[in-house]
């Protein structure tokens, strides 16, 4: 699992760590419907050109019992292609429980994986939302790394409400 | 011939081989999901002969001649088998993680010959040939089959060792992975005969869910030199792909030909 986990991160290097921190919110939208589940939900890092680099965190229902909630990983169908169905879950530090309706604001440490490896350059958060008995969708935001405060945000339609990224220097 | 083909199969051929090349019923197997995750993955499939795909409106598929293939290569088992009246299913648990290979192989002769000033139609295996077919009979005509249906599914990670052809017959050979198909991308396979590159053969890829809609959206592309082809696959959903390659290559020396056909059921996934 961690061979692969490291293997996964291409553009990961071992480079000197920028100071800061890298912060995500994901607004989970209030949906008036019958049967409501809480999202499944991935946000990982791509290079411009859509390659894979490190997963923030995947939110989905660890709780269920004998890791059931897995079964329904691939939904999120460009997580699943381009990560999780290299990975064995749960992964430290990757797996989480659902995010509740509203807005909630995650944040990493430049200095701790997986940001303390990623080279400066051109990046794109994508979030990916799946939800039972419901829809997907897929936000892309890109921003820039190299040290310098940034931030750049998008409204999603229907799964997700404003995702925002915020880099502190 | 009880070991390939049962009665009901014989009747079944029999009368699509009676209506003549014209009744053109497709043969399919439709899987349930094609790109698993979780910790105990099982799939069930649909197999039938329609006109439309993917639809249950003909007769069941017969599930002689079924095999699945493990990622590990060893064989795995079709569980829960059943015909009824308009389809066949079975389910496979995918107990290991990679891809499985499930696929339905069958393969015989079809002879007819004058008999008493009527036409006797017969079809069974290569060793009953000489049994059963008088060697003396009149206005002999032989042809050789041998068919093949395929899909492919993949718990976690995508793997290789079960998409191996296995050497006989019309085969395809990926080169993109076959569960790892989306809408608007390019996926480039293989044919093979008997192993070897199968040149300038027509494929025929057909969207499902015929049924609504007015256009067949039927796409038509040859095999080059190397026996390779590519698709872009339009929209999402699930594909039926067909080939047919006739050669000289008899296992008896009556047959003039041997007619190797290939069909496959593909996923492929939105973006």
């Amino acid at each position: 699992m961690r061979t692969l986990l490291s293997l996964s991160m291409t553009g990961l290097a071992v480079t000197p760590a920028l100071a800061g921190e890298l912060a995500v919110t994901v607004e989970i939208p209030k949906l008036e419907v019958a049967e409501y589940h809480r999202p499944y939900v991935a946000a990982w890092i791509e290079t411009p050109d859509q390659q894979f680099v490190a997963n923030l965190t995947v939110r989905y229902d660890v709780k269920m019992r004998d890791n059931e909630g897995t079964k329904w990983l691939k939904d999120m169908r460009q997580w699943w292609r381009r990560s999780g169905r290299d990975l064995t879950m749960p992964v430290d530090g990757v797996s989480a429980p659902t995010l509740p309706v509203g807005e909630s604001r995650l944040t990493w440490d430049s200095a701790k994986a997986p940001l303390n490896g990623l080279k400066p350059g051109s990046y794109a958060l994508v979030v990916e939302a799946a939800r039972e008995v419901g829809g997907r969708e897929l936000i892309r935001l890109p921003f820039d790394w190299n040290g310098k405060p940034t931030k750049a945000e998008a409204k999603g339609e229907t799964e997700l409400g404003r995702i925002a990224v915020e880099v502190k220097g | 011939m009880k070991s390939l083909l049962t009665r009901a199969t014989l009747a079944l051929t029999l009368a699509i081989f009676i209506a003549g090349p014209a009744a053109a019923h497709r043969q399919w197997m439709l899987p349930s999901a094609t790109v698993l995750s979780g910790q105990d993955p099982w799939i069930t499939v649909d197999a039938a002969v329609s006109n439309d795909l993917f639809y249950f409106e003909h007769v069941p598929l017969r599930l002689d001649g079924l095999t699945v293939t493990n990622p590990d290569g060893t064989p795995g088992t079709a569980e829960n088998q059943a015909t009824g009246k308009y389809r066949s299913t079975f389910d496979v648990h995918l107990t290991q993680p990679g891809t499985y290979k499930v696929a339905m192989a069958s393969g015989g002769i079809m002879a007819s010959w004058e008999e008493n000033g009527q036409r006797k139609r017969w079809r069974g295996t290569v060793e009953n040939f000489a049994k059963e077919v008088p060697a003396t009979a009149q206005g002999l005509q032989v042809t050789e089959n041998a068919r093949r249906l395929e899909f492919f599914a993949t718990a976690g990670k995508p793997t290789e060792t079960a998409l191996k052809p296995t050497g006989t017959g019309l085969e395809l050979a990926p080169v993109t992975h076959p569960n790892d198909l989306f809408a608007g991308e390019k996926a480039s396979f293989k044919l093979v005969l008997d192993g070897k590159p199968a040149p300038d053969l027509e494929v025929t890829i057909i969207p499902g869910g015929i049924r609504y809609r007015n256009d067949l959206g039927e796409m038509k592309v040859k095999t080059d030199k190397d026996g390779a082809f590519t698709v872009t696959w339009p929209t999402p959903g699930m594909y039926w792909l067909s080939a047919q390659a006739e050669d000289k290559k008899t296992s008896v020396p009556q047959a003039t030909k041997r007619s190797a056909s290939y069909i496959a059921t593909f996923e492929v996934l939105a973006q």
